[in-house]
């Protein structure tokens, strides 16, 4: 919905063929993403689905088997703050604040890698220490103010509610001034209402320049948002575009829902139950027929998720 | 406990909302017992209450309360100061902002054990009831009446919590006992005081003039007692009386106050405890002051690595012996085997920069590791440290540091021709050897704690706590957890050893085994980590109070001889299971573990 007011930009982020295994088990396998600036690219897919693990080899906490990452052209580091540094900041998709620290304390956390004052510096608080320790603040507070926080700045982090948690951690996130920023799950848990404040949210950070790639499990929120989507399943990217085509592909749907299978448990019950009403009522309304119709399918459905295999919780 | 629930099965206690005492005595009449009884307990402390001085500190005297006495004197007086204040006399309320009732509770506690120890004291030492004087027997009694009277004041009862009718008779039992313990716990509980208004400035400076006299006054006190049963009595005061202080409301209306000034306070600190030496008459305790201060600077130096970065370090007491081994080698010590001898400034480089190079090594290759696992390394490379220094004698190994028998006979430090060793006559007060020390540790002293309080409140000390709270989050924000953490590891480190290099001079001799990793005498690993535990994580104030009760407990208390270490490994066990945010909580760490209850939801920008 959105596609038309972004000016697409260069490619900033470029990951190319990312396969990240776990011993034996392919968590990752050759996954191609890009991401241009000013860009907001959705990833989605089944539980398991490795877009946790995929986003940790983004990020530096793991290092991928094969592939690499680069990021503005040059290849991402393989440690995490080094990743930030670089650029590229995240949350976590079960929250992960520094809790016993206060809100405002935590965004100055997330100041570390764009201020440079080390132990000498904090010990003889020199005049440039002052000065950046003010910026630091004001800039801090600028970024609770964005996302709505500045009146509980002196608030312990772990006091806050669910919702402003998920915000903070965006607001620390951001304070590291970053030209990518990744979010896991942001609307976990969240109602509707807090899911549209975190969509205008996240637009309000795309509109200052800074791309998105986002991991999500609701899909109103994710085609809403995104000007692409990459559906992840069981390692390996099935499809990539904009949210019409994501929607109507049918490897999607099947990734989700499961796809009807020759000698599907039950299907010859449909089948002859059709067969039966069929020749009963050949006037039967057609309303019937499609109630069956699903039936079937939910039928077909339930025992595919049950087959689905070897999936491992990356998280 | 029970989602089912008969309201009639609980105990006869009154609903709750009530306001009634725990004995069944109308209050008014328990106000007015506790108030007549804590001035007839003043009173009575002029009067003799043996007939022999042989029980220490002389308690025949008429008219002249001597030992003891004053303690309960003390008590006595607080207790009328409160029960007064509890009519709500003019004048007086500003003694109480959080109420009266439970300070008073509070104050006739700290009369009553003292009295009730100093009394069955002379009774056991002495050898019976006999020989107690009139004057013992009345102080008995007054303070007796005082602790029933102010037991039947009246407070708000917690909620009957009803029991399910299924449970065990063991359940039942375990049930009432708990909600006992809660109305017990609910009779001496009071709300938090309303903020303390705004008095002009000199008047608030006053305010902590006043507070940092007393607490003056009354470690001079503590640390001047000369006798086991007076330590004890004063252990006994001491406590229930800053507990009576803390309900009324005081101590925290002084914290808002000295929170205002935070630069004057924490000046206003050095100056008194530099004023230490001059109320002493000669060395005794001036000893016991440099070393509780060189104990309590290095837990303040293992703050910073525990309290602030989160690095459990069970070795630290080595970083200390590098430094005093630093400075004993170059001190110009005949069993050194450099025949060196530098000047105070370049000896203190020389122990910190030991303290530090070592301090790097170890951390160098195990702060890769996290929580149990790098505290079991600092503990082994504690021990290799003490082995080490043992062996390195000449014959199992180079000779540097004489092996057990230690660098002996270091000479005194001499700073800008100002001999620390002799004695100096300032103003009529005489200075004696380690009343210097004491000056010279308390500027080491004033370093750490500035090193502490500004490294804390900046951009690494942020980190240090982010790395504590979540080491893979504060990773993710950018922060190079291992240089970091290192740079936390060397910074105790080198504090450690600043400590180290005036120990050296101070004890003459630096052996092995003064860097054990628990023994009975402090400095030791264990005993520092129990002395920021104890005194609070993260805090200034707590590993100071935490040191100094750590040190002078054992030191007064001698006749616990061997049961010291079980005793104090008792106190630990019950500090950490009632007050686990130590006895001076960071305001962290005290919503950490009671966020339940009162605890703000604000952190104010006081800081520790």
């Amino acid at each position: 919905m959105t596609t038309e007011t972004t000016t697409r930009g260069e490619t900033i982020l470029d990951a190319r063929g990312v396969t990240m295994r776990f011993g034996g088990l392919t968590a990752v396998r050759d996954v191609d993403l890009t991401v241009s600036s000013g860009e907001i690219v959705g990833l989605i897919g089944p539980n398991g689905a490795g877009k946790t693990t995929f986003f940790n080899c983004l990020t530096g906490l793991y290092i991928p088997t094969e592939g690499e990452v680069r990021y503005k052209g040059a290849v991402l580091p393989p440690k995490s703050f080094k990743v930030t540094a670089a650029g590229v900041a995240r949350t976590f998709q079960n929250i992960r604040l520094f809790a016993n620290m206060t809100v405002l304390e935590n965004v100055l956390v997330g100041r570390h890698t764009r201020t440079k004052e080390g132990f000498w510096s904090a010990v003889l608080r020199g005049p440039g220490f002052h000065r950046a320790e003010k910026a630091s603040r004001e800039r801090a507070m600028e970024l609770l103010a964005f996302v709505g926080l500045a009146p509980k700045a002196d608030h312990l982090a772990r006091n806050l509610p669910y919702g402003e948690q998920r915000k903070l951690e965006i607001a620390r996130a951001l304070a590291s001034e970053p030209g990518l920023l990744l979010l896991d799950e942001p609307t976990a848990g969240m109602n509707p209402q807090e899911t549209r404040a975190t969509e205008e949210l996240v637009f309000a950070i795309r509109d200052q320049g800074i791309a998105v790639l986002v991991i999500e499990h609701d899909m109103r929120f994710i085609f809403n948002l995104c000007d692409r989507v990459a559906v992840l399943v069981q390692g390996a990217k099935l499809v990539e575009g904009d949210s019409a085509t994501v929607q109507g592909d049918e490897r999607v749907i099947a990734a989700y829902l499961g796809e009807p299978f020759e000698n599907a448990p039950g299907a010859e019950e449909v089948a002859e139950v059709e067969a039966a009403e069929a020749a009963q009522a050949e006037t039967a309304e057609a309303a019937e027929a499609t109630e069956a119709e699903t039936e079937a399918a939910e039928a077909q459905a339930e025992p595919s998720t049950d087959a689905a295999p070897g999936k491992e919780s990356d998280r | 406990m029970t989602t089912q629930t008969t309201a009639s099965d609980t105990p006869s206690a009154p609903a709750a909302g009530t306001q009634t005492g725990l004995i069944g005595i109308p209050p008014l009449l328990g106000r007015a017992l506790a108030t007549a009884g804590g001035a007839l307990t003043v009173i009575s402390t002029f009067l003799a209450w043996t007939w022999t001085s042989d029980f220490p500190g002389d308690l025949t005297v008429y008219g002249y309360p001597g030992g003891l006495q004053v303690l309960v004197l003390i008590g006595g007086a607080l207790t009328t100061l409160l029960g007064l204040a509890s009519f709500g006399v003019k004048g007086l309320r500003w003694l109480v902002p959080a109420g009266a009732d439970a300070a008073l509770k509070f104050a006739a506690l700290a009369t009553f054990g003292t009295v009730w120890y100093t009394v069955i004291a002379i009774s056991v030492e002495l050898g019976g009831l006999v020989n107690l004087e009139p004057g013992g027997y009345l102080v008995a009694v007054t303070s007796l009446a005082t602790l029933l009277g102010a037991l039947a004041l009246p407070f708000r009862r917690p909620e009957p919590d009803p029991i399910d009718p299924d449970d065990s008779r063991w359940e039942h039992t375990r049930h009432r006992a708990a909600h006992s313990w809660e109305t017990v716990k609910a009779a001496f509980s009071a709300d938090a005081p309303p903020a303390v208004r705004r008095l002009p400035a000199y008047a608030e400076i006053l305010v902590i003039v006043v507070v940092l006299a007393l607490a003056l006054t009354v470690f001079t006190y503590g640390i001047g007692t000369a006798y086991d049963e007076l330590f004890i009595g004063f252990l006994i005061t001491a406590g229930f009386g800053f507990g009576a202080l803390s309900k009324s409301g005081l101590i925290a209306h002084a914290s808002q106050i000295t929170s205002r000034h935070q630069n004057i306070t924490v000046c206003g600190a050095f100056v008194t405890a530099a004023l230490f030496p001059f109320t002493q008459t000669d060395d005794q305790y001036a000893t016991l002051g440099v070393y509780i201060l060189i104990f309590a600077t290095v837990a303040l130096g293992l703050n910073i690595v525990v309290g602030l970065a989160g690095l459990l370090d069970l070795g630290y007491v080595a970083f200390l012996g590098v430094g005093a081994y630093a400075a004993s080698l170059v001190s110009g010590s005949p069993s050194s085997p450099f025949h060196v001898h530098f000047p105070f400034w370049a000896a203190v480089l020389v122990g910190a920069a030991a303290s530090l190079v070592f301090g790097v090594l170890i951390g160098a290759p195990t702060l890769r590791l996290r929580g149990d696992y790098l505290a079991i390394v600092t503990l082994g490379f504690g021990e290799i440290f003490r082995i080490t220094a043992n062996n390195l004698d000449g014959t199992s190994g180079p000779d540097v540091t004489n092996g057990s028998n230690g660098v002996s006979s270091i000479p005194n430090l001499d700073i800008l021709g100002f001999d620390l060793g002799a004695q100096h006559d300032v103003g009529g007060f005489t200075i004696g050897r380690f009343a210097n020390y004491f000056f010279l540790m308390l500027v080491i002293t004033a370093v750490v704690v500035l090193v502490f309080r500004r490294s804390g409140d900046s951009r690494i000390g942020r980190a240090w706590v982010a790395i504590r709270e979540d080491e893979t989050a504060a990773l993710a924000m950018g922060i190079n957890g291992f240089r970091v953490k290192l740079i936390a590891f060397a910074v105790g480190a080198s504090l450690a050893g600043l400590a180290g290099t005036v120990q050296a001079h101070v004890t003459y001799t630096v052996t092995p085994e003064q860097y054990l990793f628990a023994g009975p005498i402090p400095p030791n690993s264990a005993f520092l980590l129990a002395a920021v535990v104890l005194g609070g994580m993260g805090t200034i104030g707590g590993p100071l109070i935490g040191a100094s009760l750590l040190f002078l407990i054992p030191n007064k208390l001698q006749f616990l001889g061997d049961y010291q270490l079980f005793a104090f490994g008792v106190a630990l066990i019950l500090l950490m299971r009632f007050r686990p945010e130590g006895l001076v909580p960071n305001r962290r760490r005290q919503l950490e573990f009671h966020e339940e209850a009162e605890a703000p939801t604000v952190l104010e920008p006081t800081g520790a």
